[in-house]
């Protein structure tokens, strides 16, 4: 190998590995120790001048302790299954919504096409915060919702929605709808017109012909949309510290106030490294799901 | 299939066959593997100056892996490749006076017609005037001077052709590499171009050496034609004598269209002919080997249909006689394809060129046939 | 047989009126005279004057700017040798664990990439402030870059870089003179995510960012922690506008750049 492609190799190499891989050994490593109220605020600390000897002593130091502990507070576990749920439910919902937008649009004229495709990218490309804090001023008791539906005299009471996990899958439903809707509508748009052609020339009407000819084959952009809300929305932290309530668990704000509020380093280590370890199986099952579609468009 | 090409250049030029020719490329024992697979098996061949020669093969065969190697995009594995007597193994491709006409034209999309074809010169440093002074050349030698400032996208897939062509001519390499250059045309279109192909190519005087997988396409503008097979070089030959007399019933069955017998050698007939026993209780066919062969080896009768007679009436006096009955007509036009069974089940090819209208025709379905051959007019393979 | 039905309408008509309604009535309610972000009491444009009174609001739009300017120029080019590296790169040892360093962490949580960081600033003993951000945004936003630019080099003929090789080219003359000027549209709008990306993150930001070197999002997340203001509208807004012309502008240029290309193919087609 010549040097001036190892360097190009290496270059990326190196910082990824530097600034990527590096920090979760650390993180790692800092969710086997011990919290201490000190700079930094846990124990040990390797002391590579010791050599062999200080480094024995470094591992024998090391634990599962924090590990133990989100198995005892109840607090860390049902965070997780509160992830989870507000997770699988707000994915399903967005399936829901981003669904039919989807396919409204692969069924839209040719000439509309790119202009309705511009507006779900749009807001792809303005703030998160922005359009979290946007649902701030509509959900709250006397936001926009609540004025409109009094006003309509569908309630007569202001209904609390802000600060609710009602209020966080409306967010999540919301910031993710283009992740769903842009993979459905590829797969939409990929689907040749003729199938359903032939499935009303064999005497289906239009309606069954949906169910029996294009839910079908829209299942790959429907997997790939799910996956791709699924896996942000899991350590999402934004969503709930805006829009949920002080009872709404989310385990990415677990981890940031264990951090920034309790200063408890290994324990917020530990949260992340489980976090990650119930991620990888998504992320896992995504990837696989990936290459299989590629293998089957090959 | 229509006729072999005749054979095109001054009918002198055959440097092949003079033994004080000093070749311009040599493969020495040329062996290139990837990974498990050997892509080139133990070549050697040498290829002359001024020659236009063509690889010939399906695809797998080896051809693009021989012409890349040349490039300098693959490093043989073992053995030698020697430009004008020094080895060019290691040298990379940007170091070579050998240029490379790719199949999907490889134009530049950012860069116009004449700015794709001063690209290399650039890469010289040439003097300015130099370089516009070429260009203008390339540009008329490929009639293309109208459009000069155009981007590749802006002019048609013959046009984009004649650019690829210009811009590897440009640099005036010793040698040029052209990879299936006619695959993306309409037929029409091809045919015209081959012969353009042929006229630029004596005009310059640059050896041209040609990857196609089109046996017309090889035979019409080739002066040697290399058919190639799992990484070997089956047979190098001009067109005339790789349709003529084949090697082996690979190269027949590649090349053309072919009736095969196949059969056992038997006592030696007059002038080194033999007999060829092919079916039991059949008269045996008779055929001239090109090396003596030993009685009872295996062997294969190859005829191409256009040397098959057909008639109605029994020839007289003549040998390699047969009757069957016609199954298949294929009209094309200028000839005719005939399917006639014999007796024992085997259908053999015989072709007409069509001089008369076709309601004038002699034979139709189901007719009663007589097939015959001189005893000169196939050949007898053992490989 | 492509038709649209009133149940095609009806969706679309609702889907995207869910997707905008809200920053509609947040653009609105940023021209409100109260402050009041939810009762109409009038036009005014007093919060935008606020806004640029607002020292504090400046100093962290500066700030950010001058991160994601640096972070995704770092971004663009290191994304684009890892792309590089990813297409063209052949075998070469730890090929796996360098695409998996590529696509992982485009799946992270914020949370962990921003608290692993920090752990690592801490740990060498790096002082936290704008470098730190930087460090932090060109590492994440890298890895687009990375994805977007290898794309396009799947989608192009190899053997276009190979002609230039051929007539003379050494690789980096290759690359400089055939490959970028081919593969820059994906380079650019790399580098527009990688911006953008930056320009918009809260989390990691928090993490790894100073005392004295707070970000527009994170200004703008502790502020709005604290309730709705009219003054966050009118920044949003602003934000809100430069994004829909920068897309709205380009999407239109490429659509008329296609057009022309189109155009000029049939008529070369016609012509010959």
């Amino acid at each position: 190998m010549n040097p001036r492609k190892a360097l190009l190799i290496l270059v990326p190499y190196m910082w990824l590995l530097a600034l990527f891989l590096v920090p979760f050994v650390i993180v790692l490593k800092i969710s086997l120790s011990d919290v201490e109220l000190a700079i930094p605020p846990y124990t040990p600390t390797l002391d590579i001048s010791a050599g062999w000897a200080g480094l024995k002593d470094f591992l024998s130091q090391l634990d599962f302790e924090n590990y133990v502990w989100l198995t005892q507070d109840d607090l860390y576990w049902k965070a997780y299954l509160s992830s989870l749920q507000i997770a699988v439910v707000s994915t399903f919902l967005t399936l829901l919504v981003g669904f039919p937008i989807a396919y409204g649009m692969a069924n839209a004229p040719d000439e509309w096409r790119p202009t309705l495709m511009m507006l779900v990218i749009l807001p792809f490309w303005t703030s998160f915060l922005i359009r979290v804090y946007a649902w701030m001023g509509i959900l709250s008791n006397e936001g926009f919702l609540n004025q409109f539906l009094l006003w309509t005299g569908l309630i007569s009471e202001p209904l609390t929605i802000l600060n609710t996990n009602t209020a966080v899958y409306i967010g999540i439903v919301y910031t993710y709808l283009p992740f769903m809707i842009l993979p459905i509508y590829s797969t939409l748009e990929k689907l040749d017109g003729s199938l359903l052609e032939a499935a009303e020339d064999l005497g289906c009407t239009r309606t069954t012909a949906f169910w029996l000819v294009t839910l079908p084959l829209s299942r790959p952009g429907v997997i790939a949309g799910c996956f791709l809300v699924f896996i942000p929305a899991l350590g999402e932290f934004v969503i709930p510290s805006l829009l949920g309530g002080s009872d709404t668990l989310m385990i990415g704000k677990v981890l940031w106030e264990e951090f920034f509020s309790n200063r408890d380093w290994p324990v917020a280590s530990a949260v992340a490294v489980v976090l990650l370890a119930l991620l990888i199986i998504p992320i896992v099952l995504f990837q696989r799901q990936q290459e299989r579609q590629q293998e089957a468009e090959k | 299939m229509s006729e072999p090409a005749p054979s095109t250049g001054p009918s002198v030029f055959a440097p092949w066959n003079d033994p004080a020719e000093r070749p311009l490329i040599q493969f020495q024992n040329v062996t290139k593997r990837f990974g498990d697979f050997t892509a080139i098996d133990n070549l050697t061949v040498d290829i002359y100056a001024r020659e236009f020669f063509a690889l010939l093969g399906p695809s797998g065969c080896g051809k693009t892996t021989l012409m890349r190697m040349l490039a300098g995009f693959e490093t043989p594995t073992e053995g030698y490749i020697l430009l004008d007597g020094s080895d060019i193994g290691s040298v990379p491709p940007n170091r070579r006076a050998v240029n490379m006409m790719f199949q999907s034209y490889a134009l530049f999309p950012h860069l116009t017609v004449s700015e794709n074809i001063a690209f290399g010169l650039k890469r010289d440093k040439l003097p300015k005037d130099q370089i516009a002074a070429r260009v203008d050349e390339m540009l008329r030698l490929v009639q293309l001077q109208k459009f000069a400032g155009r981007k590749p996208h802006q002019i048609s897939g013959g046009q984009r052709q004649r650019v690829a062509l210009a811009r590897s001519l440009a640099k005036a390499p010793k040698l040029l590499l052209l990879d299936e250059p006619l695959g993306a045309l309409d037929k029409k279109l091809r045919t015209d171009t081959q012969f353009e192909l042929m006229e630029i190519q004596e005009t310059t005087g640059t050896t041209f050496v040609i990857v196609t997988h089109d046996q017309e396409e090889a035979m019409t503008v080739a002066s040697r034609v290399a058919v190639m097979d799992h990484g070997k070089m089956v047979q190098v030959d001009t067109p005339d004598r790789i349709y003529e007399t084949p090697n082996s019933v690979y190269v027949a069955d590649f090349i053309g269209d072919v009736n095969l017998v196949e059969g056992t050698a038997s006592a030696h007939h007059r002038d080194g002919k033999i007999e060829i026993h092919w079916a039991e209780g059949k008269p045996p066919i008779v055929g001239t080997p090109m090396q003596p062969i030993a009685d009872g080896t295996r062997c294969t009768f190859a005829i191409r249909p256009e040397k098959v007679h057909i008639s109605k009436e029994h020839p007289e006096g003549k040998s390699n006689i047969m009757q069957g009955k016609i199954i298949d007509i294929a009209y094309l036009g200028n000839i005719s394809t005939y399917h006639v069974q014999i007796p024992t089940g085997e259908i053999f090819k015989a072709q007409t060129a069509n001089t008369r209208r076709i309601e004038r025709r002699k034979f139709t379905w189901d007719d009663e046939v007589w097939l015959w051959w001189s005893e000169t007019a196939g050949v007898v393979l053992t490989g | 047989m492509r038709r649209l039905t009133w149940f095609n309408t009806v969706s679309l008509t609702f889907g995207f009126a869910f997707l905008y309604v809200p920053m509609l009535i947040l653009i609105i309610f940023s021209f409100n005279e109260s402050k009041l972000v939810t009762v109409w009491a009038g036009f005014s444009t007093k919060w935008y004057g606020e806004l640029i009174r607002n020292e504090a609001f400046l100093d962290a739009a500066w700030v950010t700017l001058k991160v994601a300017v640096a972070s995704s120029t770092a971004a663009t080019i290191l994304g684009t040798m890892a792309a590089h590296v990813m297409v063209r790169g052949g075998r070469f040892f730890g090929r796996t664990l360098f695409s998996g360093m590529i696509y992982a962490p485009l799946v992270m949580p914020e949370v962990i990439t921003g608290l692993s960081l920090l752990l690592l600033f801490i740990a060498i003993g790096l002082d936290r402030g704008v470098f730190t951000i930087v460090l932090a945004h060109t590492t994440f936003s890298m890895c687009y870059v990375s994805v977007v630019v290898s794309s396009r080099l799947v989608s192009f003929d190899r053997s276009v870089e190979e002609a230039a090789l051929d007539l003379g080219c050494t690789p980096f003359e290759a690359f400089r003179l055939v490959t970028l000027p081919i593969i820059l549209p994906a380079v650019i709008s790399g580098w527009l995510l990688a911006f953008t990306l930056s320009l918009d993150d809260l989390v990691i930001a928090s993490f790894t960012a100073g005392p004295s070197s707070t970000t527009l999002p994170i200004k703008i997340f502790s502020s709005v922690r604290l309730g709705v203001s009219p003054e966050i509208n009118a920044l949003s807004t602003i934000m809100i506008c430069i994004v829909a012309v920068g897309v709205i502008a380009t999407s239109v240029m490429s659509k008329r750049a296609i057009a022309r290309q189109a155009r000029e193919e049939k008529a070369a087609m016609q012509a010959a």
